[in-house]
């Protein structure tokens, strides 16, 4: 993250292989938010309704890939997230700590 | 109270700090009366005492007995480093007198560091009732002793604090814990310690955290630990999550196990790690300063008490949903990058560092804020839980009960 957010942000992309963005504040459904990837911005449209703290896609990923924050993968995309998503522990699954699958053979 | 502002002075360069001089050659910035149960059925006597020696302690828990082996140890080790820490001036064991726990032993460990420490037990003083009068004598005694010790310019570099995060969201990881970081950089730079923990708070960032081990024993070690826990939790044959990230942590913005510890270890700053210590054990003294990795459990009370057995000075602990916690002998600065729940909890909150989030405040100059009130907390400023009496004390186990 670069030393001082931008002031009156909505949201923060933590670093520039992020495929999310926080909240900064609560975001609406279908509201237009302008997103800061380093140097580059891109206006993106929200599919639903985002806390303040939470997360959202800020590129489609398809089911199965790893999803990178503060430049390092936090988990895997458990379906298909399209941009401007919601993302959290509906979509989004550890693959660390996972006792429940080694317990199945996964 | 320490709110960050743009104002939050830059680089003071303090040296010393007002503290209490033990025989052994450390420095406490409390001076404690402290009362160890060793065992739970002694903790109706330690209360009692306490509740009658006004600025005395008590750690009342839950073991002490019917425990073996490195389960018993740890129980022991925690009580000895707790008595050990340099914020107290003076112990009294109160011993059942059956228990597995030997009050003799615990004392004559606790006292090779030049202390006062009494001990007796309630089945030879004749039931609860004698040996609340009988500690209640020797613990007014002693508190008398202590309020006669001066205080004494102390190098700034003795300073050991420990960090933690509790109650997270997702404010945790891009401000309070970086912001800390920022501070715990300044302490070490000054020649103080620092040591960070919760082994399971680091699953998915230990590779991250690696990186910056001063030695290859050291790296090695902190991918040992993660190991064994994760081995742990698959013999559970469980997920993590629900259990950690919490309820809460899932709530606050954190969905799994990674994106949380990913944005814990900013807490520690980016000075290497120069070794990892067992939970419990006693910080390296090696004159140098540094930070260090306790292999400790996230959970708060444990964390923090091993931390505080392991004779840090305080602790500076973060969180956005709030948590009122303190601790029995180490003063707890709770920091929070989240302005809402700031509003909500002034109670218990000493910094806030949110205005970060809203581009008012660099992490350096939040950085510079924490430090500013470790300062003033060593220096003798009451914390938010000092304040409200929270003393709260647990003791982490590895074994089952017999």
């Amino acid at each position: 993250m670069k030393e001082r957010v931008e002031q009156g942000a909505a949201s923060i992309v933590m670093h520039e292989s992020d495929d999310v963005a926080t909240a900064l504040e609560s975001l609406q459904a279908e509201q237009q938010v302008v997103v800061r990837i380093g140097e580059a911005s891109i206006l993106m449209k929200l599919k639903q309704p985002i806390p303040f703290g939470h997360k959202f896609a800020i590129r489609a990923l398809p089911a199965g890939t790893e999803v990178r924050k503060y430049g390092e993968v936090i988990g895997r995309a458990s379906k298909a997230i399209a941009l401007g998503e919601h993302v959290h522990v509906h979509n989004l699954e550890g693959i660390r700590g996972r006792g429940d699958q080694a317990s199945k053979g996964g | 109270m320490v709110v960050a502002t743009k104002r939050a002075r830059e680089g003071e360069k303090l040296t010393t700090i007002q503290m209490y001089k033990r025989s052994n050659g450390e420095f406490g910035i409390r001076n404690h009366l402290l009362i160890i149960p060793t065992v739970i059925c002694a903790n109706q006597v330690a209360n009692r005492v306490m509740q009658l020696v006004p600025d005395s302690v008590a750690i009342p828990h839950q073991h002490g007995c019917s425990q073996i082996g490195a389960d018993k140890q740890r129980t022991f080790d925690v009580l000895a480093g707790t008595g050990k820490n340099p914020n107290v001036g003076a112990v009294l064991i109160i011993s059942l007198g059956c228990e597995v726990i030997d009050p003799a032993e615990l004392a004559r460990e606790i006292s090779r560091t030049g202390k006062r420490v009494e001990w007796f037990d309630i089945q030879s003083v004749g039931g609860s009732i004698k040996a609340i009068q009988h500690g209640t004598q020797l613990a007014k005694e002693m508190r008398a002793e202590l309020d006669r010790m001066e205080q004494v310019a102390a190098p700034l570099a003795a300073l050991k604090i420990g960090v933690k995060c509790g109650g997270s969201d997702a404010t945790s990881g891009l401000c309070s814990n970086p912001a800390l970081g920022a501070a715990v950089d300044q302490l070490i730079a000054s020649g103080g310690s620092a040591v960070i923990g919760e082994t399971t708070e680091i699953i998915g960032a230990e590779h991250v955290l690696a990186q910056r081990a001063a030695d290859e024993p050291t790296k090695q070690r902190l991918y040992d630990i993660v190991a064994a826990f994760e081995a742990e939790v698959t013999r559970m044959g469980e997920d993590m999550r629900g259990g950690n990230p919490s309820p809460g942590n899932i709530a606050g913005g954190l969905t799994t196990i990674e994106e949380k510890s990913l944005g814990c270890i900013s807490k520690g700053g980016t000075t290497p790690i120069k070794g990892v210590i067992e939970y419990a054990e006693a910080l390296p003294q090696d004159g140098q300063g540094g930070l260090y990795f306790m292999d400790s459990p996230g959970n708060d009370i444990e964390c923090v008490s091993g931390m505080a057995a392991g004779g840090v000075h305080l602790v500076c602990f973060t969180t956005g949903r709030g948590t009122p916690t303190g601790s029995a002998v180490v003063p707890v600065i709770k920091i929070t990058g989240n302005k809402q729940m700031y509003e909500r909890m002034q109670d218990n909150m000493d910094v806030d560092v949110s205005d970060v989030l809203q581009g008012g405040l660099t992490l350096q100059q939040a950085g510079e804020a924490i430090w500013q009130g470790i300062v003033e907390v060593a220096g003798g400023k009451l914390t938010k839980a000092e304040l409200l009496g929270h003393t709260e004390f647990s003791i982490n186990r590895i074994g089952p009960s017999l």
